[in-house]
């Protein structure tokens, strides 16, 4: 491309691996289109992390362009460079290299929505007086066309100290080398001139660094001048001098008088925004793209509403109905090898252990890979697309009449897939009452590791009648969805009414228009998600599995054997042919059974057995429970293996074991209201180590957690217990 | 803060207004003011979710949405239509 890569580099200095040259952070506001277009910069070169100490995710890629490696650190979605929240706290902290074990970065990529160049230039004048180089991605451009949005790029470029702006489409990658190429130039850039916004602060920051004796930056300078010292910049701060401290209380006073600072740096800035505008941006005619047809559609109130239902049902159709074809091939599949590498490795504790154990219990985990592909390929689309802040806002009254507020409903559909992420979303929610009501709420919407449970209780004992456009099945799933979200609505009620009794502070929510979600970011986020999945089939399932395994194939009966011996010879006196085969296995089941039954799990599950005798559960359902409290999709793993030897193994499929399953009498476990007990119990209960460490790490004690794990316990136990007895009754 | 003055809560759908006061004292609306709610913007009230609340603006090409007991905070001149 370049004469750089025609120079023959001496052999000593070619890296084994590229080395990374530079490091640029990638700020902007949040829906800007920054991580699209951070995607598109790096691909699959990515990682994800965590900030010491904290659980927001780090995210950073690499960059190659023309032979040189620079990496790109993704940071939180941010308004102001003064931090209100953990996310904005980290950005900030991240820029000015306050972070903990990394450097400031080498230089800013600033990406600016074309669309809302408002909020966009108030953040690019904070980043202007970092004194960093940087490059700004005027992202958007395509959407700012169709809007009537007209920009002197020139113009913008000098009004922001002759920054360099380079023009992209992130969707299509129109501009994406230009911008490749000024970001790998980044670090040997002069950074914009200072711009004069506000001579009075200018000058004050300018006092403040004199005072200081360590070498305090500018933009530190003013940021102090703005947030004073708070608890989030406390550990910075405290190397001030006394007498810079002072100066600092002096100078406050001196510029913002009354006015909260805030509120001051917000008028300023705004001001100069709203002029800087008129003279770079104007307005064109607006086209009538879909995109003005779909915000049309959804701001009717009533329309918009029943829309969002109507997408909601579609979702769990789909979830439902498309994954079924794959689900059952797959489940095939594991049968099928279970049972062949059975027959090759022959009887005894291995061919066991990797047929019943790993194959049986891993098997089942998979099968649920495809709903749950579907189910984040939809969350993911709906929150790329801007629709889940559409959501919030449609739902923003219902939820609170419940004492939630609209930002609630995105930890809570975020909780449909997992609850952990969702727990930690609720860190938009500014007000505490607020945000310990949805933590407590979240874990009963209806997680991706719930669902594998429904989908078999359903699949096996619900009938795939038609039932207008969806199948009954459908509409069972779609039954405890909404079992879940009530249960969830009703906890935050009670709470709010109770233990987070309070006021309802101030709220708003931005609302971006819609775009068309870019594919290669939407496979990358789900790509994310699977590997994630499979990691944990491969680890804690696959470890659970084998230990259950061994506890339902230890310790071998002797006697059982010696019977089975007996009954083969008595057979074989009296039988032959096909009828002799038939016997055989129906003796070795038998045998199967009285072992798993007098095994290390069978004796658990009895001992078990009378608390939960109640609900309808023999033995076999209990232990599985029991072994699921750990991480509820366990369960399915542990029923594949506690049935893959019981006397329903002639049943190729789980769900077939499940329906032959019997007590001593000859009478099915699996009956109706045993099975709607068993659901409301899976909808309630809080069957999950991580869910409980995300809420004690959130709510900084082991309060929270022990409560939300003893309510949603009880409630799971009462609503199995009053299912079965009213039902059966 | 007025009672009776124009408040961003009476602005009708389609109508635009322009900000004349904040309140400040509030942390939270201060928040709000970083968002660019701020004495002097331009701003339409384009919709609102059922029951009339929360309620949607735009201001410059941006899309926010308050609830109307928050809009209260924020007194405006509307602007004849048309403009």
């Amino acid at each position: 491309m370049t004469k750089a890569s025609e120079i023959r580099v001496p052999a000593n200095e070619i890296a084994v691996r590229p080395t990374i040259e530079s490091s640029v952070a990638v700020v902007g506001n949040p829906n800007s289109g920054k991580s699209t277009l951070f995607n598109r910069l790096t691909g699959l070169k990515q990682r994800i992390g965590n900030y010491p100490g904290v659980t927001v995710e780090r995210h950073t890629g690499v960059l190659s362009f023309d032979g040189k490696q620079t990496e790109l650190v993704d940071l939180p979605g941010t308004h102001s460079l003064s931090a209100h929240s953990l996310e904005e706290q980290i950005a900030v902290d991240v820029i000015l290299g306050r972070m903990e074990g990394s450097m400031a970065p080498d230089g800013i990529l600033a990406v600016l929505d074309a669309t809302n160049l408002y909020q966009g230039l108030f953040l690019l004048q904070q980043l202007v007086d970092l004194n960093l180089p940087m490059v700004v991605a005027l992202t958007m451009t395509d959407a700012a066309v169709q809007a009537g949005i007209e920009i002197d790029v020139d113009a913008l470029g000098a009004a922001l100290g002759g920054v360099k702006i380079c023009t992209v489409i992130a969707t299509t990658g129109f501009g994406l080398d230009k911008l490749r190429a000024a970001i790998t130039e980044l670090p040997q850039m002069s950074p914009p001139s200072r711009i004069s916004v506000w001579p009075e602060l200018t000058a004050a920051a300018e006092q403040l660094r004199a005072v200081a004796d360590d070498d305090l930056a500018f933009a530190e300078s003013e940021r102090l001048l703005i947030d004073g010292i708070t608890e989030r910049n406390k550990s910075f701060a405290s190397a001030l001098s006394a007498e810079a401290v002072t100066k600092l209380e002096e100078l406050r006073r001196e510029i913002f008088g009354d006015e909260p600072p805030v509120a001051a740096e917000a008028r300023v800035r705004y001001n100069w925004v709203r002029k800087t505008l008129q003279s770079v941006q104007r307005s064109a005619p607006k086209f009538h793209s879909w995109r003005t047809r779909v915000t049309g559609f959804v701001n009717q109130p009533v329309a918009g509403t029943v829309g969002l239902f109507v997408v909601m049902a579609v979702v769990f159709q789909a979830v439902f109905a498309w994954a079924t074809p794959i689900m059952d091939l797959i489940d095939g599949l594991a049968a099928t090898l279970g049972v062949r590498v059975g027959a090759l490795l022959g009887d005894g504790a291995f061919s066991s252990l990797i047929a019943d154990g790993v194959i049986a219990g891993v098997g089942s985990v998979i099968i649920f890979l495809p709903q749950i592909l579907i189910l984040f390929l939809f969350i993911i689309l709906l929150e790329d697309s801007g629709y889940l802040a559409r959501a919030a806002y449609l739902m923003d009254r219902t939820m609170r009449s419940v004492g939630l507020s609209g930002q609630s409903i995105i930890p809570m559909i975020s909780s449909f897939a997992c609850a952990v992420p969702g727990i930690m979303a609720t860190r938009v929610i500014p007000n505490r009452r607020d945000r310990i009501a949805t933590i407590l709420a979240a874990p009963f919407m209806t997680c991706s590791a719930r669902l594998p449970v429904y989908a078999l209780l359903i699949s096996a004992f619900v009938p795939a009648t038609q039932v207008g456009f969806m199948n009954l099945q459908g509409l069972v799933l779609f039954g405890l969805y909404m079992f879940g979200i009530v249960m969830g609505i009703l906890t935050a009620l009670l709470m709010r009414k109770t233990a987070l009794r309070g006021p309802k502070p101030p709220f708003a929510l931005m609302l971006p228009e819609f775009r068309r979600p870019n594919l290669q970011t939407v496979l990358i986020q789900l790509l994310g998600r699977v590997k994630v999945f499979l990691y944990r089939a491969g680890t804690v399932i696959f470890t659970v599995a084998v230990v259950v395994w061994a506890l339902a194939y230890y310790p071998r009966s002797e006697i059982i054997g010696t019977e089975v011996e007996k009954q083969r010879q008595v057979a074989a006196y009296s039988l032959s042919g096909p009828e002799l085969a038939e016997e055989y296995d129906h003796i070795d089941n038998l045998a199967s059974a009285a072992q798993l039954e007098q095994s290390w799990l069978g004796r658990a599950g009895k001992t078990v057995e009378p608390i939960f005798r109640p609900l309808g559960w023999d033995w076999r359902v209990s232990a599985a429970v029991i072994a699921g409290f750990p991480a509820r999709e366990v369960v399915i793993a542990v029923l594949g293996t506690v049935y893959a030897v019981g006397d329903e193994a002639d049943e190729r499929t789980l769900s077939g074991r499940l329906k032959a399953s019997t007590w001593e009498d000859g009478s099915p476990v699996f009956t109706l209201p045993m099975v709607i007990g068993l659901l409301i119990f899976y909808a309630c209960c809080l069957q999950c180590a991580a869910t409980l460490a995300v809420i004690r790490r959130e709510t900084n004690g082991w309060g929270w957690p022990v409560f939300a794990w003893a309510y949603m316990t009880s409630i799971g136990y009462l609503g199995a217990l009053l299912a079965f007895q009213i039902g059966s009754a | 803060m007025k009672i009776n003055g124009y408040t961003l809560a009476t602005l009708k759908k389609g109508q635009k207004g322009i900000i004349q006061s904040v309140d400040a004292s509030d942390p939270q609306v201060q928040r709000l003011m970083v968002l660019g709610l701020v004495e002097g913007t331009e701003i339409e009230h384009t919709s609102s979710a059922i029951g009339g609340d929360p309620i949607e603006f735009r201001l410059f090409g941006c899309g926010i949405s308050l609830r109307q007991e928050d809009a209260r905070f924020f007194q405006v001149a509307p602007v004849a239509a048309g403009d």
